[in-house]
């Protein structure tokens, strides 16, 4: 099933090192400050017996399964043990899910890209078929039955002639004594026994949730920690030149003043240049942080003013760029149309705001360092604490906490490498705190961006000529310094594969150098190219007199296959191989004419309301949205909102649904009031008040629909985002006639 | 010295009377159910009721809640029982869960105000709690199904030894 053929046997040690369910790391507090490692001591746990690197079964019949992929609130931590739970036959109520540590035995644990699922839906299934086959083979062998009399139900291995039983928990024992079978012996549920594949479970998180009793990465307290905050320098890549170090010591409480390590070009994942104060309480170094006086050492970036930046880019958008995928001659066929549409888009810098602020807690001690954060990537959290501290990853263990939301943020180590500097500089464990104004001042932003697009038309209304272009500074940049343009792998995020029809095409891009830390935010560049596309295409369907639907339907043309590869384009699908995952315009029309069937687009709407439209694949995956707003007194009211989501086969459709109304709501942010700006190299929002989010007030009826498929796994988390902007200003269009082609809507009308 | 009365148990810390409330509760009282989630009122993650009324604890000095009762998610119940607990497991509300906490208490003061809340009401009331994911559409519904299993006020009771220690 999976590219592994071999399923690794791991000793009672081994699963213990990869969990530290040993030593009770997950009662916060009790594991510290030993640090002889905890998970190299598994003398004093009896009781479980290790299956395979995700699955040990206690002697009392308890499950344990690793989820070794970050939960923040997408379901991942009830996802993946429902896969393992299903091919092993197990009781849910028996099930204990475990948080895995940063370890490359587990492959991947970057949790980003939309692809828990796709990536280790079969691996998961051969777990817990591994498990389920150990512990049948244990059953034969203690009755002396032949292995094929025998089945696993429900947690109990069943023989089949006489009916009698035996529970996981009797069995456990003997067969982690056994070598685990090998992957092409192993035998699967068919999709009509799955019991928890499929099925809307409840999170496994959610009694914790409703009484408070969770732990985020803010909520790490240890023996002896020192709280943190940082004053960072505004400008990135400017320096301190003075502070006054006495001042913020005679605050109550604070105990401590320390200089950030000086950083240079490229910023990476180091630390940002600074100073932090250290304290007994979060309040106090707060307070502390304030009496700090820092001159700064500003740099080359506080020119940057984003006003500026963008006017310059829709300038350069509108002349011929550099082609990325290119057929026939657009711009011959442009100027040979009878009819031509042409338009420019704009986005702002977005940043991620997730309700938990980073916050990371780190002790250093005899050459080790243990981490604690709300991270989506706890190998690159290894990775660069090491890196910071000049150790070897192997002496750096990283504990994922609950993430109170991520959408990328928590993707970038930056904060886990600020702890476990100050732990090793004050040899006590340190919690780095991020306060609200440091989420929005000092992020990795979603890129500011132009795009320009022109279509010609003949005299039926057939587009005959599409030219594209776009320019955002790059993600690349983030980590070379010096890259000043669209990469390919952002282009790959619905810009270079674009998949109309169209006998003329031109793909472009434009040059724009990066002047702040800039990252990938839900879904990336498909925000500001789903944008683009879909609006466009709302605007070439008026053109031609038909509706926004029959163009989508017309430019996608026949079912059939689009590879960009054929046009010049090194299209990078997500990562994923092109025969399970290739461009299906059936797919994409099948969301679209299912929109239109369910939410009522094409019918007409009241006064002064309008529906707009707009499909987009995108981690592949496809989903079209359908938004109904209405505008009066200078006002836009988002009245609905309907999505269609084709998938493949979902895990848990209760949390795709959930995913997809999350992703209508972060979707309407971005669209309606999402918006940073930088004066003088400095960001201008601080907190909720002026970089707003979609509130309770805001937020209209939301309907999501799911195609039922059989496909392979598809994204979830993100696709829903990128069509969500070109639905609302395209809606907005059909009710007011006023068109909106630079993003926030805020701008334009009271939200 | 300030005392006051945390979810049913005397507490009394002895603190900088301009720490705010949420400070206290997590750092110093270790009860982290309560968020912190802007420091300035502005998201409603740090909610808790004082004296029966939900408050910002993220702005609310210590000396200003001095001999008052204060609650938090953590007394609402020991064991998830309370009816908007409940409500917002049939309803699978949380997505990441962090501003949950506030929401809730949020949602359980608007329904001790207004038993039978329309969306007007609740459009009004919960606009101070921001979340992220995108909970606004399920957390409407499950106040409507609180409301509707609760016809009286809740006055509800309070769980027993979930206090934090100073």
């Amino acid at each position: 099933m999976s590219r592994q053929n071999e399923i690794k046997s791991v000793s009672r040690r081994d699963f213990l090192r990869y969990t530290s369910i040993a030593g009770g790391a997950f009662v916060l507090g009790a594991v510290l400050p030993s640090m002889s490692p905890a998970w190299a001591d598994s003398s004093e746990v009896v009781g479980s017996n290790s299956l395979n690197l995700f699955v040990s079964i206690d002697d009392d019949g308890t499950v344990n399964i690793v989820c070794h992929r970050s939960e923040m609130g997408q379901g991942v931590r009830t996802g993946i043990p429902q896969i393992v739970a299903d091919e092993l036959c197990a009781d849910w109520s028996k099930v204990n899910v475990v948080q895995g540590l940063a370890d490359e035995a587990y492959g991947s644990q970057n949790t980003d890209g939309s692809r828990s699922i796709r990536r280790f839906y079969s691996t998961m299934r051969e777990m817990g078929a591994t498990a389920r086959a150990m512990l049948e083979q244990a059953a034969g062998q203690k009755w002396g039955v032949a292995v094929s009399d025998v089945f696993a139900e429900n947690g109990m291995i069943v023989h089949k002639p006489t009916g009698k039983t035996l529970s996981f928990a009797e069995l456990a024992s003997a067969a982690g004594k056994l070598t685990p079978p090998q992957v092409q012996d192993l035998t699967f549920k068919t999709p009509d026994q799955f019991t928890f594949i499929g099925k809307p479970m409840t999170s496994v998180d959610l009694p914790d949730v409703l009484t408070g009793n969770t732990t985020f990465g803010q909520d790490i307290k240890l023996d002896g920690m020192l709280y943190a905050s940082i004053e960072r320098c505004p400008v990135v890549g400017g320096s301190v030149k003075t502070f006054d170090k006495a001042a913020p010591l005679n605050v109550a409480n604070v105990i401590s003043v320390i200089e950030m390590p000086k950083q240079s070009m490229p910023v990476l994942f180091k630390n940002l240049n600074g100073v932090a104060v250290l304290a007994s309480n979060t309040w106090s170094a707060l307070q502390g942080r304030k009496v700090l006086n820092i001159e700064w050492e500003l740099g080359d970036n506080q020119n940057h003013d984003s006003d500026v930046y963008l006017a310059e880019l829709e300038e350069r958008i509108v002349t011929k760029g550099k082609p990325i995928r290119q057929a026939g001659d657009a711009y011959q066929a442009f100027d040979d149309a009878s009819h031509k549409v042409a338009a420019t888009y704009t986005l702002p810098y977005l940043v991620h705001a997730p309700m938990e602020p980073p916050a990371a807690t780190a002790v250093f001690k005899d050459g080790h360092c243990e981490v604690w954060a709300c991270t989506q990537t706890p190998q690159s959290t290894q990775q660069n604490v090491a890196g910071a501290l000049g150790i070897d990853k192997s002496k750096v263990k990283i504990n994922v906490t609950l993430l109170g939301g991520g959408f990328g943020r928590k993707s970038k180590p930056d904060f886990s490498v600020e702890a476990a500097i100050l732990a090793q500089q004050t040899g006590k464990p340190v919690k780095v705190i991020w306060s609200r104004e440091d989420d929005i001042q000092h992020g990795y932003y979603h890129a500011i961006s132009a795009q320009h697009f022109q279509a010609g038309l003949d005299d039926n209304g057939k587009v005959t000529s599409w030219l594209q272009r776009t320019a955002f500074p790059s993600i690349s940049w983030t980590f070379t310094g010096t890259t000043d343009e669209p990469q390919t792998g952002e282009l790959s995020l619905g810009f270079g594969d674009v998949p109309f029809d169209i006998e003329n095409i031109s793909c472009e891009t434009h040059k724009a150098p990066a002047h702040v830390r800039i990252g990938w935010m839900r879904s990336v560049s498909n925000i500001q190219h789903g944008f683009a596309i879909g609006s466009f295409v709302d605007e070439v369907a008026e053109k031609a007199g038909v509706s926004t639907a029959k163009m989508w339907l017309n430019l996608l043309g026949e079912d059939r296959i689009v590879d960009p590869k054929t046009q010049g384009f090194k299209y990078e699908n997500y990562g994923e191989s092109y025969d399970t995952f290739p461009i299906e315009t059936k797919r994409l029309k099948h969301v679209l004419n299912e929109l239109m069937l369910k939410s009522g687009a094409d019918q007409p709407a009241g006064d002064n309301e309008g529906w707009g439209i707009s499909v987009h694949r995108s981690f592949v995956s496809y989903v079209a949205v359908a938004t109904k707003v209405k505008v009066e007194n200078d006002k836009v009211s988002v009245l609905e909102m309907h999505s269609v989501i084709d998938a493949g086969r979902v895990v848990n459709p209760d949390r795709v649904k959930s995913q997809q109304e999350g992703a209508m709501i972060f979707g309407l942010s971005i669209a309606l009031m999402g918006e940073v700006t930088i004066k003088e190299g400095a960001v201008q929002q601080s907190n909720y008040h002026d970089y707003t989010v979609l509130r309770m007030h805001q937020c209209p009826k939301i309907v999501t629909h799911i195609i039922e498929s059989t496909a392979a796994p598809g994204g979830v988390g993100e696709p829903g985002v990128p069509p969500v902007a070109a639905s609302v200003v395209n809606a907005i269009y059909h009710a007011s006639s006023t068109r909106i082609r630079a993003l926030p809507v805020s701008k334009h009308y009271s939200v | 010295m300030i005392r006051f009365s945390l979810n049913n148990k005397p507490v009394e810390i002895d603190v900088d009377p301009n720490m705010p409330l949420l400070w206290a509760l997590r750092d110093i009282l270790g009860m982290t159910g309560t968020k912190f989630g802007c420091g300035m009122a502005q998201c409603g993650a740090c909610t808790v009721h004082l004296d029966g009324q939900p408050i910002r604890s993220c702005v609310m000095p210590l000396a200003a809640i001095a001999d008052k009762e204060v609650s938090t998610i953590e007394g609402l119940s020991d064991d998830a029982s309370h009816p908007v607990q409940q409500a917002w497991l049939e309803h699978n509300v949380p997505q990441c869960g962090y501003c949950q906490s506030g929401q809730i208490m949020s949602a359980v003061a608007l329904l001790n105000e207004h038993p039978n809340p329309d969306d007007e009401t609740i459009d009004n009331y919960m606009q101070g709690n921001i979340c992220r994911c995108g909970t606004y559409p399920r957390i409407k519904a499950a106040i409507k199904s609180a409301a509707k299993s609760s016809q009286t006020s809740f006055n509800y009771t309070l769980g027993k030894n979930v206090g934090g220690q100073a």
